[in-house]
């Protein structure tokens, strides 16, 4: 994990980082939905949230957002109280769980939310560029899921925000939806937002985003561009029985990344499978060898899922 | 996208007032206006009930202090309107924290505060129309009437209905943080038409049986109704009325505060 332990370091200007969070933790109850996480986003960055649901994304935006406080440590967005950056309009955020007036037309609905800041961009330019002017006059509950979605979009885009959040955005979207919704953002961000999405799609982390933070259970497992990311997720685990195997032994095999024994059985993942399996079965009594590729969802799952937990 | 840009912080503002303004009251009056359940009830209801037993001719024109009976009916029936205008104005909490759309607004520099005192203006505003729309119909028939000299009861009696409407703003609001549904008019619905009858709008409490006359003071529109008629009946106000009325209020209002200040809380 060595390679992604850094992460991008921050733009060293003399202006605070988009988002600071420092050992931030936030439990419900005897729930610890993030622990201790520690990162920093600079401007321009454009950066996944990627986890599998319950891993603290929506937790750790809610913080970031100022709709929660943290149990312990503190969140900064643009060196301030992420409230006072909302009142400021620098920070906006496309949420799963905004709910929106089903008897408000779109754009009325828009009007109403640009009157709220003190500076607004023209509610037709944000309708536009959230591809939604045609339906402008619609009620918000005759919109499908999709139009819903963009007139979230579109309302974050008033304030013309630095700091562009989304929580899984694209949920509940078809493909043909979520490629164009994500063909927004992208022209979007074009202009030098910083954005972070939240997201359970690998795919999407890869496509879309310059950094990746992986989170597993509130903890941050794992933070690299999306190459390093796609790096983890190269290589084959070669499968063998060897009984009396020790972690140990297998480990000192040239070319094994990580090690696991159950039993008889034993799991070497390694980015040259060959020269394990050649050891294997030249210097061992492996038998029943067996090879398989790792795709870039196993990656995932391996970094994110319990059985990850020992690398 | 890794480029160090120049963010100028200088040139971004909050808005004043916490954000109110008069675009997003406006916005709240046309989206309750949409609404026909609470066009119907705050609006065209009273107005049907006082041509039903305002206008008739057997007592209307009787002389009651200083109007006649349907003068008296009418207030009763303007009355029972903006109570039920200002709670459903205020109850619409309820329906936009059951959608999402008051997390959605905490997105925005509209502050909680600045929240509750829109939809407290917006109810006040529906419970304002409400009194209006009973008053000019019932001034079309031509049946209320103020004695000479009294003209200005009109006004005086409308504008103590609408300030009085105000307990039922905080009652909408109360429950509204209190129950997060979209049908909770139905239930406050129910609740005020029962309150209505114990408070004495739609029958004269005197002719109700002697335990029910004393339990009907205690609810929350016997008092305000006694006060909205004090200036056409001309025979004063009493301590306990004004208790009452006070007392529901504080109860209301305290209790939609404790609920604010639970739900901003937790978000």
């Amino acid at each position: 994990m060595t390679a992604m332990s850094a992460g991008r370091q921050l733009a060293a200007t003399d202006l605070p980082p988009a988002i600071d969070l420092r050992g931030v933790s936030k439990n419900f109850g005897d729930v610890r939905a993030v622990r201790d996480v520690t990162l920093g986003i600079a401007s321009g960055e454009i950066v996944a949230l990627l986890g599998p649901n319950g891993a603290g994304k929506t937790s750790t935006i809610d913080m970031i957002l100022g709709l929660s406080r943290p149990n312990a440590g503190d969140v900064e967005v643009y060196g301030m109280h992420p409230r006072q950056a909302i009142d400021r309009g620098l920070i906006s955020a496309v949420l799963q769980t905004g709910g929106l007036l089903k008897d408000l037309t779109v754009a009325e609905t828009t009007r109403y939310t640009a009157s709220l800041f003190a500076d607004a961009r023209p509610v037709d330019e944000v309708l536009k560029r959230a591809g939604i002017s045609a339906i402008a006059d619609r009620m918000v509950g005759k919109c499908s899921g999709g139009e819903q979605q963009r007139l979230r979009f579109a309302l974050a885009l008033l304030p013309d925000p630095e700091l562009l959040i989304l929580d899984e955005p694209t949920t509940g979207m078809d493909v043909e939806g979520r490629r164009s919704f994500w063909a927004s953002i992208r022209q979007d961000a074009e202009r030098g937002r910083t954005v972070l999405f939240a997201t359970h799609y690998l795919e999407e982390a890869d496509a879309y985003a310059d950094r990746v933070i992986l989170l597993r259970h509130g903890v941050v497992v794992a933070d690299g561009t999306s190459a390093e990311i796609k790096s983890l997720a190269s290589g084959r685990t070669v499968r063998a029985t060897l009984p009396g195997a020790s972690e140990a032994e297998l480990k000192s095999i040239d070319g094994a990344d990580s090690v696991e024994v159950r039993g008889d059985t034993v799991f070497i993942h390694s980015g040259n499978s060959d020269a394990v399996a050649r050891h294997l079965l030249s210097a061992t009594s492996a038998r029943d060898l067996e090879i398989t590729a790792r795709g870039l969802e196993d990656a995932f799952i391996a970094l994110t899922s319990d059985e990850g937990e020992a690398r | 996208m890794s480029a160090t840009q120049m963010i100028d912080l200088s040139d971004r503002r909050a808005p004043r007032r916490g954000g109110i303004n008069l675009t997003v009251l406006g916005l709240e009056i046309r989206k309750l206006l949409r609404n026909r359940r609470t066009v119907i009830f705050a609006l065209i209801f009273p107005v049907v009930l006082f041509l039903f037993v305002g206008t008739n001719k057997a007592y209307a024109n009787l002389p009651d202090g200083h109007s006649n009976v349907s003068a008296f009916l009418m207030v009763s029936m303007a009355l029972y309107g903006a109570a039920l205008a200002t709670t459903a104005g205020g109850a619409m909490v309820s329906i936009e924290r059951a959608l999402g759309w008051s997390r959605q607004l905490r997105l925005t520099p509209l502050s909680p505060t600045g929240y509750i005192l829109i939809k407290l203006m917006t109810a006040m505003v529906l419970g304002l129309s409400s009194v209006i729309a009973v008053f000019v119909v019932a001034k079309i028939t031509g049946v209320p009437a103020m004695f000479p000299g009294y003209g200005y009861l009109w006004i005086v009696a409308g504008l103590c209905v609408w300030v009085g409407s105000l307990v039922f703003a905080a009652l909408g609001l109360f429950v509204g943080y209190l129950l997060p549904s979209e049908n909770v008019m139905q239930f406050l619905g129910l609740v005020m038409a029962v309150l209505a009858f114990a408070g004495g709008l739609f029958y004269p409490l005197r002719q109700f049986p002697h335990v029910l006359q004393v339990i009907a003071k205690f609810t929350p529109l016997y008092g305000l109704n006694q006060l909205v008629h004090a200036p056409l009946l001309g025979g004063g106000v009493r301590l306990a009325w004004v208790a009452n009325a006070v007392i529901w209020f504080a109860l209301f209002a305290g209790g939609a505060v404790w609920q604010f200040r639970r739900d901003t809380a937790r978000v």
